[in-house]
């Protein structure tokens, strides 16, 4: 506890020092602290240090390869598994150090959530079971508990009304976007205090992202959301605050509006009205 | 540009030709196969009746009698192999696919390939020294194990890549769900593989029930029930050898009646498998 009061206060410090407003600071749902990470020799995320803010959605942009994704699989310890990865720094989830050495990974990413770029279901299962997976696999078998939470789970994922009638068969003929919100789903299940989105929409058609972005926002009112993309649309659309990455750094961070409308560091302008990336 | 008309009718010759030689390669690759089943066919069902599934050999001279003591103990040592096979290859094949790429995994891929090559003899030669020797006696166990010890490569390497087919994404999915490591690989990874791992099973099943050379001194023979698993066993294959190899033609009728079960056996185990992979493979399409 000490430790982290103290890498806490050390947070505050930075903050101070850039000029965030400590109100924002202490409604940090979950924040990297001078985060580094590698995959082998490579140096994909340079000592960033980012707060997400509790019921808000963050949004991190940046061209492809600049460590925006790596920084996301930071934020719930899956980078750690990729063969020869590895992280400094500390991520606080609120307030406490989820790289501290007594924590356990797996339940650190019970509480932080996480949806991929492509729809990936468990090819074996029906609807209902794949939704029921995160609780079934530790351990859950009460019926009445599944039933309700595949029920509120879908619900909340706006995909109730499309399944309800389907909840025993393989969900392979739903459609990319129904997909999608079928793995939101299941990650609600568990219900996790942070959901990480990365690149949910990227590779479905417009009509879809827009249901993921409407539910993106739905979702805020119980979750922290982390949402990359290389979409800045994506991010000016559904986002409360934006993080633009370059290179492994971050750039700026700054509310959505004024980032998009008055960067201030020049990496960030270009980027924004098209000159590279 | 054009072929000029010459070359334009060289080339489909030539491509007949080619197509023609290639199906007759076929043809001829496949007289051995059809004739070897025609002829065991003709020559086994004529001994095949009721007697042969549920009596006992008879003593030289009698005629008549059956096998059914071989088919139980076939059966049995099929049964005593899977238990070594099964478990060892199984696990052995998740660890390869899924922990396997460091130089161990090496080790162990090599000694398993290598293990596949050693000739059928030497397997049984080696559990005649490791088990029948110090229990003083043939026994279904030894049988048991040599088939074992040739199932579990198979088994594993088969595991293996099937376990290695199972999308990354998948495990992410299970882990990023909070679902702990071992709980994801045998009830996500192996679950997704299963139909696949099934297939192999039953392929390799089929590869050591048509054994003959690892029995020879290990199960050795059997022409009563055996009662207990460290006594001796028949099986349809020894039984097979040694009838074939015996001076009588009633023993001769019986031997390819055993050849005509044994290869029944087989295939069905084979077309079983064949057809529980293509479902697979067309659930994988359809998803």
């Amino acid at each position: 506890m000490e430790i982290s009061n103290t890498l806490f206060s050390r947070a505050l410090i930075d903050a101070a020092a850039r000029a965030i407003p400590l109100e924002q600071v202490v409604a940090d749902q979950i924040r990297a602290v001078q985060i580094n990470a590698y995959y082998g020799r490579t140096h994909a995320v340079r000592g960033v240090s980012l707060g997400f803010a509790a019921n808000r959605i963050t949004a991190v942009i940046g061209p492809s390869g600049c460590g925006k994704s790596t920084l996301l699989r930071c934020l719930n310890r899956m980078h750690e598994l990729v063969p020869g990865a590895r992280v400094e720094g500390r991520v606080l989830l609120d307030g406490e150090d989820i790289y501290a050495p007594d924590v356990d990974p797996v339940a650190v990413r019970r509480r932080v959530g996480m949806v991929f770029q492509r729809a990936n279901p468990f090819p074996t299962m029906s609807i209902y079971d794949n939704v029921a997976a995160g609780l079934r696999l530790n351990g859950v078998h009460d019926r009445r508990v599944l039933d309700d939470v595949v029920e509120r789970s879908l619900r909340q994922a706006a995909l109730w009304d499309e399944v309800k009638d389907v909840l025993g068969r393989s969900g392979a003929s739903l459609s990319g976007g129904q997909q999608q919100r079928w793995c939101i789903a299941r990650a609600l299940a568990v219900q996790p205090e942070v959901l990480l989105m990365d690149e949910p929409a990227s590779a479905l058609d417009p009509a879809s992202t827009l249901k993921i972005e409407e539910l993106a926002r739905t979702l805020r009112d119980n979750l922290t959301i982390v949402l990359v993309t290389h979409n800045m649309q994506q991010a000016a659309r559904v986002s409360d605050s934006t993080a633009f990455m370059l290179s492994g750094e971050l750039v700026e961070f700054r509310p959505t509006t004024e980032l998009f409308t008055r960067p201030k560091d020049q990496r960030t302008e270009d980027y924004i009205t098209g000159r590279f990336g | 540009m054009t072929p000029t008309p010459r070359a334009a009718l060289r080339r489909r010759l030539v491509d007949r030709a080619m197509t023609g030689l290639s199906f007759a390669a076929v043809l001829l690759a496949l007289v051995p196969l059809a004739s070897v089943l025609g002829y065991v066919v003709a020559q086994g069902i004529t001994a095949l009746n009721w007697a042969f599934f549920t009596q006992l050999p008879r003593p030289v001279g009698e005629t008549g009698g059956g096998m059914a003591n071989a088919i139980a103990g076939t059966l049995t040592l099929i049964g005593l192999a899977s238990c070594i096979g099964l478990p060892v290859g199984i696990l052995g094949g998740v660890y390869l696919g899924e922990l396997g790429n460091g130089r161990l995994g090496g080790w162990i891929r090599f000694t398993a390939d290598v293990l596949n090559g050693v000739p059928s003899i030497v397997v049984g030669i080696f559990v005649y020294t490791l088990l029948v020797v110090p229990m003083k006696r043939f026994s279904a166990l030894a049988g048991g194990a040599a088939l074992g010890i040739m199932m579990t490569p198979l088994v594993m390497r088969t595991t293996e890549e099937l376990v290695r087919l199972v999308p990354a994404t998948l495990r992410e999915a299970a882990l990023a769900l909070g679902v702990p490591w071992r709980v994801t690989t045998l009830r996500v990874v192996l679950r997704t593989a299963t139909v696949g791992v099934v297939t192999g099973v039953m392929l390799a099943v089929a590869r050591i029930s048509g054994e003959t050379a690892p029995l020879l001194f290990t199960a050795f023979n059997n022409q009563y029930w055996q009662s207990r698993l460290d006594q001796p066993t028949a099986s349809l294959t020894v039984q097979l050898y040694n009838y074939a190899i015996a001076p009588y033609d009633d023993w001769h009728r019986q031997a390819w009646a055993a050849a005509l079960v044994l290869m029944t056996m087989v295939l069905v185990l084979n077309i079983t498998a064949r057809l529980v992979g293509r479902r697979q493979v067309s659930a994988r399409r359809s998803s």
